[in-house]
């Protein structure tokens, strides 16, 4: 895989962890999460780009997932504020930020097994008529609604090659379809913000460039994505830039090329000075 | 023995009483586990809230029965607030603690010598259908069921058919989609912007509503209301989900026709047992006709069990849902 060039967007911004970006539409302020003694996010400033992909990498247990949870309210920090395209979504519950256009996705893919591909589909869309219980009696009501929203789910269905497993149950569908289900499922909500936790892992090599096609097919549509990867060849191919965290805190920002070269992140992922003699004698030697 | 009569006294088991108000309150279950997934262990408490709502208010309050209706539904809503509020919010397993234990905590409320005034104490309340027996249009007997059987059969066979119309309207709309699909995953529906903990809320009351109305039909068939164990205690909650599994949950029909068979059943067995017991069939070293009761229940969790062996989706029931990892 050829080097990119660095999205035009980003001339400019400095490579450097909480950097300021030209458009944010997300931006995080002091936050952090406490578990009991473990500090697992310690995120002083962040700020994501509208209308990129943004790669967040990091070690196992570096507090990227915890970070989705607190930003999309499945969880609550012990202290920080967020705001997302111009609105303090701190304090709201999970299913209002969904609605506000900051949609997730989960690591351990969430296919709703007892429900054909195309229901998990129609369910994405968002304020229907007919989920208000009185409302719900009256077909009419809500029948011409369905019927728009069953033509934007068959849509996604065709563009993300699930149209042939439409009828059938989602728990039926490989791991591989379900991350695209997923995927599509989320896309059903509209969103301004789409948040990919590890969307490539357990997916086969074959099904992972096509998933890397629709994730580039996001950010062509104008919307705004962040996500955790592990295989830096994915996040190398499609994130036009890369936020790396380490122990709960963003250490380094950056294109491709600088984060590879940035010390703190060459430390964080290998651990620091191998390459120093140890000496015994100091008092405060370091810790591997 | 008298085969014809167990047969045709079993067969009427499938429009009794019983299998009218096992599936009214089987279709309130089905709509909180087999809709929701949420784990209602204390369906008997919604029956108690309907039963005595309606009783007090005739009793001890003297108003008309059709008002007692009425706040026998609004307790149960009440009832369904009580318990929804603090626990749908937590993991499932929560609200299956929590209903176990009221359940209990109403049936052991309404029994004090302290409440005997209002609820009749250990004694329960009885009189309190009159003014609904009084609009009993049967004079003659029809099927074995005797007129006062009747009326209140015919009124419960309508709310079956009512309330599976209303189970079908809702679960054809997106709010029955957002319900299942809070049944599969919680977080994945959040994540979706619905709003978990009211869907699950409102399927709580609806389901609650059911309840009451079969606690309360049945006990203006009965023409009386007894605290007992056996009435509102944990054992008619898991007679209720026996029925419900036996149908097949999540199904529409599910619920009626699994209570209709455990009925029948139920009927069937302890006839057959007794026939064979007064005719020396069974020995009485091995069983007497006292034992007949128990044993009954003891065949009906062997079958149970092999039902959950061989057929685990109940009468209705997808086997392919079942072969899912959910």
């Amino acid at each position: 895989m050829s080097e990119q060039e660095l999205n035009p967007v980003f001339e400019g911004v400095s490579p450097t962890a909480g950097s300021a970006k030209p458009d944010a539409i997300l931006t995080a302020d002091k936050v952090t999460r406490r578990f009991g003694g473990l500090t697992a996010v310690n995120v002083d400033h962040l700020e994501i780009q509208r209308g990129v992909i943004t790669g967040l990498i990091g070690p196992n247990g570096a507090g990227k997932t915890t970070f989705f949870n607190l930003m999309t309210g499945f969880d609550t920090p012990n202290e920080g504020t967020w705001n997302f395209d111009g609105i303090d979504v701190g304090k709201l519950p999970a299913h209002v930020v969904a609605r506000k256009g900051m949609v997730r996705t989960f690591q351990l893919t969430k296919a709703l097994s007892r429900l054909s591909v195309i229901d998990n589909m129609k369910l994405g869309a968002m304020q229907q008529t007919g989920e208000s219980f009185f409302k719900a009696f009256v077909k009419g009501l809500w029948s011409a609604e369905e019927k728009a929203i069953e033509q934007r789910a068959d849509e996604l269905l065709e563009r993300f090659k699930l149209s042939h497993m439409r009828e059938e149950f989602a728990g039926t569908l490989s791991g591989g379809q379900r991350k695209l289900l997923e995927m599509a499922r989320a896309l059903m909500t509209d969103p301004k913000l789409i948040m990919l936790d590890e969307p490539m892992a357990g997916v086969n090599p074959a099904l992972t460039q096509s998933l890397l096609g629709h994730v580039k097919s996001l950010r062509d549509e104008g919307r705004t994505v962040v996500f955790v990867e592990h295989d830096m060849d994915v996040v190398r191919d499609i994130s036009d830039w890369v936020v790396v965290m380490a122990e709960g805190s963003v250490i380094a920002e950056g294109s491709h090329a600088s984060i590879g070269a940035n010390q703190a992140v060459i430390d964080a992922y290998l651990g620091t000075s191998h390459d120093q003699a140890l000496d015994f004698n100091e008092e405060d030697g370091e810790d591997a | 023995m008298d085969w014809a009569g167990i047969l045709s006294e079993s067969a009427r088991q499938f429009v009794g009483i019983q299998a009218m108000y096992f599936a009214i309150a089987a279709i309130g279950l089905n709509i909180h586990f087999g809709f929701t997934g949420l784990l209602n262990f204390g369906h008997a408490g919604f029956l108690a809230v309907g039963a005595y709502g309606l009783g007090v208010t005739v009793f001890w309050l003297e108003w008309p029965w059709w008002v007692g209706i009425i706040v026998g539904l609004l307790a149960s809503i009440v009832f369904a607030l009580i318990l929804g509020i603090p626990t749908l919010r937590l993991r499932a397993d929560y609200l299956a603690i929590v209903t176990i234990a009221a359940a209990e905590i109403v049936r052991i409320s309404v029994r004090t010598t302290a409440l005997a005034d209002v609820t009749g104490g250990s004694n329960g309340l009885n009189g309190f259908n009159r003014d609904f027996t009084a609009l009993n249009p049967y004079n003659d007997s029809f099927l074995g069921f005797r007129p006062d059987q009747l009326w209140p059969l015919t009124v419960g066979w309508i709310i079956v058919l009512l309330s599976v119309g209303v189970t079908y309207l809702l679960m054809r709309s997106p709010w029955g989609r957002v319900l299942k699909a809070v049944r599969e995953d919680e977080d994945a529906a959040r994540a979706l912007g619905k709003n978990a903990y009211s869907i699950k809320m409102q399927s709580l009351i609806l389901g609650g509503i059911f309840g009451a109305l079969a606690g309360m039909i049945w006990v203006l068939a009965q023409g009386s209301i007894q605290p007992s164990p056996q009435d509102f205690g944990a054992p008619k909650t898991f007679f209720i989900w026996v029925a419900m599994i036996l149908g097949g949950t999540g199904r529409l029909w599910g619920p009626v026709i699994g209570s209709m068979i455990f009925s029948a059943l139920l009927q069937f067995t302890d006839l057959t047992l007794r026939g064979a017991v007064s005719a020396g069939y069974i020995p009485e070293w091995l069983m007497d006709g006292v034992q007949v009761g128990q044993m009954r229940f003891i065949l009906m969790g062997l079958g149970l069990m092999l039902l959950m062996v061989f057929r685990p989706q109940g009468i209705f029931g997808d086997r392919r849902e079942m072969a899912l990892d959910v």
